[in-house]
């Protein structure tokens, strides 16, 4: 569905309207191309200690200019704020305002990162004030861009540094385009082990000429639910990025479902996740096929919206029966099999319907909290083994199923977010393809959001 | 002994070719969801559709063949077409087979015998059909003339030519199922046939109502979710009533055989209806199977056709196949006790009655068919286990690879031996065996 306004305010004359009357002027979002360049112009290291050192000398590796300080008049791709030292509320102030004036020069399409240490670790209630205090103006800095610019978090867990692999992961999944509806949002990281990230080094140090096109080659996903909309754009991104497709999706749907899997090159596979031998199925098929199973993409997903005191049995059983419980019994069933990689990754689609609550989706939204609650119970057993867990839950987007909105209440859906658009398909795939690669190995029981700062459930 | 000698036959093949895999479409009933389908639109669909489900795009297959019953002129390499309309290689080579009915089947064992000398390793064979987008021709007298006007040269001799146009000539000539020797409908021909057996109502009724039945009960346990994929909005075959009973299909007035001086019991419940469809199967050699990690169904162990002359009534139009099978049973040192499943397609109710009474009959198998007595009988539970055409629908082309597989993978489920027999127009029928791995 195109978003009319969107096109229309940045075209020059209506752009001069928009800001003359104070309307939203969402911008058009800065999304990857495969070659993008990751900052053309500097990248500001803000911070100062052991940690924003190595991490500044680690961005000069990846062929981007760097600085320390913001000089006058100088553009900046992005700005990078190393905060892992913070110990006391006092110690944000420098930095943050150095931040400020990096603001003011950031290019269109721009990124914040701030890199920090997480509360749930300190020592004492001092050192948590610091570090969730860092939290809290990150939030805040992302709400005033502009421009399309984001600013996002990267959060240290346990002994983690600021230049270790999944921490670079992270970054530079945030830096790039891959990452354009992503606001608001922390990413919390932990060193994962050197078996689980073996082609890590491959996928995220040699900046520049290094960087595998293809992070996902030879490995084999699952996507449910891949006939159309969010899931046929996750097939595409994760094949892009090297992976071979099983496209997974009802029998009824197989029409769209050929169409998907013959242009990612991928292979079909006609099955109802909730038959309880659903798990099975796909484990026989990739088994005999590819021999293991590297991604499970649990995309599949369906609304039966009505308020709760209109609710019937069959709307709220199918909804969880599909979102939630197939889930559930398909994990079981691919964790207890060999074929499931010791390094494999299950991606499940939530939603922030999950996390606010939305009027009309008292059973959509028990799914998909479902799906957090499950996804962080078993990242818990995951915890450091090799394999991950993690969820991505979308807000507004731009699908067959928002298009059914009313046109007015459609809108200002859109620009309910720090972006001011609703988001694509392919941002939702992004976000998934990154958590799927071995890059995000220390990435285990997230919720990224892939919302553009949706106000709702912030 | 009868396991020895299959064996010993198979041993005789240079190589095996297996059944790796089928897709069809779901059939929907003349001027129903293909009405503006074409045979080479059908054709693609379930060529793509078979690519999506074993990951063939760009792969260049060793040989494709399909064909039509019902073809336009323009349809001249309709295979081929499809091919390049289909996410194969375009490298992929192809040809068009027609045989009437047995087409598909036709293709099956003429790419199954290519990758048993080696020829190719892989192939993809089946068939299509539209009664719904059938070709029509101009009369033959308005042709004369057309053909006549492009030789000519001067305007008088254009004029002369045109003022020998009658009213009649603008007619078209639509197809029809009329046997061009006869003059008589396929339906016209079971009709004496059934009636020469002695072929009760109530039988193919019987049948009928078990056709639908068995083909409801697979869809509801999912037998066909990889091997169908849907098509304009049908997941099912539109024919189908899961919920037709005996007294339903016993309402239905007769259609043919009403000229005949025994009673008419051949109803459009008992009979099939024309149909638009296509259906396709993946073949391999073992090598072929294994070096991709795709399944192995089946094996095609043999095939053998038949024809019968109908035309100067010593037998049956569509009693091919029951002259076909006692031959293939022979070469194979079989006998039908040897079978696990049976899938005589089910042109109509009567046709495969009239078959299995056949091979019942001592004297009719011994002065016929040159038997030393009857060839036996067939447990009706071994039978078109998942449905046939009465209830799927038959476009024409398309049924062989609809059975072959159906059956291959009922075999792959259940084990042991299946025999195929399809009869065909002209006389002629094609029978097939097909056998579990293991």
């Amino acid at each position: 569905m195109a978003d009319t306004y969107l096109d229309l305010v940045n075209t020059p004359l209506p752009a001069r309207i928009a800001k003359a009357l104070g309307l939203p002027r969402p911008s058009v979002l800065r999304r990857y191309t495969p070659g993008e360049v990751l900052a053309s112009k500097p990248v500001l290291v803000a911070g100062s200690g052991p940690g924003a050192d190595a991490l500044a000398e680690e961005l000069l590796g990846w062929d981007i200019e760097v600085r320390r300080h913001v000089l006058p008049g100088e553009k900046l791709s992005a700005a990078v704020v190393v905060l892992d030292g913070a110990t006391r509320p006092t110690d944000l102030a420098a930095p943050m305002l150095e931040l400020g004036q990096a603001v003011r020069m950031l290019v269109a399409g721009g990124r914040v990162v701030g890199v920090f240490r997480s509360s749930t670790d300190a020592s004492g209630p001092t050192e948590a004030a610091a570090r969730q205090g860092i939290d809290g103006a990150i939030r805040s800095v992302a709400h005033e861009l502009r421009g399309g610019a984001t600013a996002n978090g990267i959060i240290l867990r346990g002994d983690t540094t600021t230049t270790d692999p999944t921490t670079l992961g992270a970054l530079r999944f945030l830096l790039s385009g891959k990452s354009a509806y992503v606001d608001g949002q922390f990413i919390e990281v932990r060193s994962a082990p050197a078996e689980s990230i073996a082609d890590l080094a491959a996928s995220t140090t040699a900046a520049g000429e290094g960087v595998p096109d293809q992070p996902l080659a030879r490995k084999t996903a699952v996507v449910t639910g891949a006939a159309r909309g969010i899931g046929a754009k996750i097939a595409e991104v994760l094949a892009r990025d090297g992976a071979r497709i099983v496209a997974v999706d009802v029998p009824a749907a197989g029409e769209q479902l050929v169409e998907v899997a013959n242009r990612v090159g991928g292979t079909a596979l006609q099955l109802d996740i909730t038959e309880p031998d659903a798990g099975a199925r796909i484990l026989d098929h990739v088994g005999r096929r590819f021999g293991r199973l590297d991604i499970l993409v649990h995309n599949a997903g369906i609304t039966r919206d009505k308020l709760l005191a209109n609710m019937d049995a069959s709307r709220w059983d199918s909804v969880i029966a599909v979102n939630i419980a197939s889930q559930l019994r398909m994990n079981e069933q691919v964790l207890a099999s060999p074929v499931f990689s010791d390094t494999g990754r299950i991606v499940s689609l939530a939603s922030t319907s999950g996390i606010a609550g939305n009027r009309g989706q008292s059973n959509y939204a028990a799914s998909k909290a479902g799906v957090i609650g499950m996804v962080r119970a078993q990242a818990a057993v995951f915890d450091g083994a090799g394999r991950t867990i993690n969820a991505v839950a979308p807000g507004f987007i731009e699908t067959d199923m928002t298009a059914k909105i009313p046109a007015l209440t459609r809108q200002v859906a859109r620009r309910l977010s720090s972006l001011q658009q609703g988001g694509l398909p392919v941002d939702v795939a992004e976000t998934i393809a990154f958590l799927a690669s071995d890059a995000a190995a220390g990435v285990n029981g997230q919720v990224v959001r892939v919302c553009g700062q949706n106000l709702v459930g912030a | 002994m009868a396991d020895q000698a299959g064996a010993q036959n198979a041993a005789q093949s240079p190589r095996t070719a297996v059944v790796i895999g089928g897709n069809r479409i779901p059939f929907a009933r003349a001027g129903g969801a293909y009405a503006y389908s074409s045979n080479k639109d059908m054709l693609i669909a379930a060529l793509d559709g078979l690519v999506a489900r074993f990951g063939l795009q760009g792969e260049r297959i060793g040989e494709v063949a399909a064909g039509a019953v019902l073809k336009h002129s323009r349809d001249f390499n309709l295979t081929r077409e499809a091919v390049l309309g289909s996410a194969l290689s375009p490298q992929t080579p192809a040809y068009d087979l027609q045989q009437a009915c047995a087409t598909g089947l036709e293709t099956v064992v003429g790419l199954s015998n290519k990758i048993k000398l080696g020829q190719i390793e892989s192939g993809i064979a089946g068939g299509v059909d539209s009664a719904s987008d059938a070709p029509i021709a101009v009369s033959e007298g308005l042709r004369r003339v057309l053909l006549d006007l492009s030789r000519a040269k001067t305007t008088p001799q254009k004029l002369r030519i045109l003022s020998t146009l009658r009213p009649k000539d603008l007619s078209p000539n639509a197809p029809g199922t009329g046997e061009p020797r006869t003059g008589l409908s396929m339906g016209e021909h079971q009709a004496i046939t059934t009636a020469a057996w002695k072929i009760t109502r109530e039988a193919q009724d019987e049948l009928a109502y078990r056709s639908h039945h068995n083909l409801a009960a697979a869809y509801e346990r999912g037998f066909f979710s990889d091997l169908m994929t849907p098509y304009r909005g049908l997941t099912r075959d539109a024919n189908l009533r899961a919920d037709t009973s005996l007294e339903k299909l016993a309402t239905l007035k007769p259609v043919f055989g009403k000229g005949l001086d025994t009673p008419a019991t051949m109803t459009a419940g008992n009979s099939t209806p024309l149909t638009d469809g296509a259906a396709l199967v993946l073949l391999g050699s073992e090598e072929y199977a294994t070096a991709n990690n795709l399944p192995m169904l089946a094996n095609i162990v043999d095939a053998e056709a038949a024809a019968v002359d109908f035309v100067h009534g010593e037998e049956g139009l569509l009693m091919g196949g029951v002259h076909a099978v006692p031959r293939l049973l022979e070469r194979n040192g079989l006998t039908l006790d040897d079978f696990d499943f049976f899938e005589i397609h089910e042109a109509f109710a009567g046709t495969v009655l009239s078959a299995l009474a056949a091979w019942e009959d001592e004297d009719y198998c011994k002065r016929v068919l040159g038997l030393d007595g009857a060839l036996g009988s067939i447990d009706r539970s071994r039978l078109n286990v998942h449905g046939s055409s009465l209830a799927a629908g038959h476009p024409f082309a398309a049924t062989g690879g609809r059975i072959v597989a159906s059956l291959a993978k009922t075999l792959s489920e259940q084990g042991g031996r299946g025999l195929i027999s399809i009869c065909a127009a002209g006389g002629q029928g094609v029978v097939a065996i097909l056998e579990a791995r293991n």
